[in-house]
């Protein structure tokens, strides 16, 4: 089944704590050489069907309203993936 | 009798602390529920502390999207006075009465203590009862308790006397301006992170300098509202 795919990340100018404190464990596991972590979600919308242009925009609607919240996260993508590019 | 509604979400956890502190200040409480479509006549609403919805996709997200939310909304529009307390403020903050949000603590650590405020504003309908200025300690317990909004945001908030409540002497949280509250523009809706309604009785509140649990300093939100309620009858 496609399923759409929802990123959504702290906006940049949002101090992130949980990227923040994984960014801190990194080094000290032995993984050197990334100067920054940003930790965000990614929500997977199954679709029983076909994924319409209408079902799109309504994927679209509810990231915007209410998977992200505009004063603290940006929606960064919306895209379609089908299960064959899944598995 | 003032008959201030409460309103219970799945997962909230201080709404019997809410309703008892309206009582224990001479109002009525209500029990209100997030699956209600009438806010059954009250005269003002509070939104209680607690995990609605366990935090999922964001703390309050979810609740804002209840039943009865829609009719909190109108009737703050309308005047209504209405208190977020800890994830009632989440909610507040999600539903857009007030502005900015809140992220996880800048520790990253569940926080419990007895905290202390300034009362910035004391002309909201729940604060009109202290003194601008004064000093009250009342319980703080949060994981998402940081406030954050933009720069403009927060300097039309201080602009307009829109912080209504500051932490004193250390921010638990990571807090924008050491914010612990805030109000609307007609001072109707105000939202805090620390909890009065756990500071409304001697020998059930937080420790002071002379007595263990005597503090009492969170009745005046309630005793507010309700003078804020029979003024404007």
């Amino acid at each position: 089944m496609p399923t759409i795919v929802v990123h959504v990340m702290p906006k940049p100018e949002i101090l992130d704590p949980q990227g923040k404190a994984v960014g801190n464990a990194l080094p000290r596991l032995g993984f050197e050489g990334f100067a920054a972590v940003r930790q965000g979600k990614r929500f997977e919308l199954t679709v029983d069907g076909e994924v319409t242009e209408e079902l799109l925009g309504k994927a679209r609607e509810a990231a915007e309203t209410m998977l992200s919240n505009p004063v603290i996260e940006d929606v960064v993508a919306v895209e379609v993936v089908t299960s064959e590019a899944a598995s | 009798m003032a008959r201030i509604g409460v309103v219970t979400f799945p997962g909230s956890l201080d709404d019997r602390d809410a309703a008892r502190a309206v009582r224990l200040a001479g109002g009525e409480s209500v029990n209100l529920f997030h699956s209600d479509e009438s806010l059954q006549d009250v005269d003002a609403v509070v939104l209680p502390g607690g995990f609605s919805y366990g935090d999922y996709l964001r703390a309050g997200a979810i609740s804002r999207f209840a039943p009865i939310m829609e009719k909190v909304v109108d009737a703050a529009h309308g005047g209504m006075p209405v208190l977020g307390i800890c994830n009632g403020f989440q909610v507040l903050t999600e539903v857009h009465l007030l502005p900015g949000s809140m992220i996880k603590n800048e520790h990253l650590h569940f926080i419990c203590r007895d905290q202390v405020l300034r009362v910035e504003n004391a002309e909201t309908a729940w604060s009109s009862d202290y003194e601008a200025g004064q000093e009250i300690t009342i319980p703080l317990k949060n994981q998402d308790g940081q406030y954050v909004a933009d720069e403009a945001t927060l300097d039309a908030l201080e602009a307009e006397g829109r912080v209504a409540f500051r932490y004193v002497g250390f921010n638990p949280n990571g807090s924008r301006r050491d914010i612990a509250g805030i109000t609307n523009e007609r001072g109707n809706v105000v939202g805090l992170m620390p909890h009065p309604e756990h500071a409304v009785e001697a020998g059930f509140g937080p420790d002071s300098v002379l007595n263990g649990r005597r503090g009492t300093d969170g009745l005046s939100f309630f005793t507010s509202a309700i003078s804020t309620l029979v003024a404007a009858t």
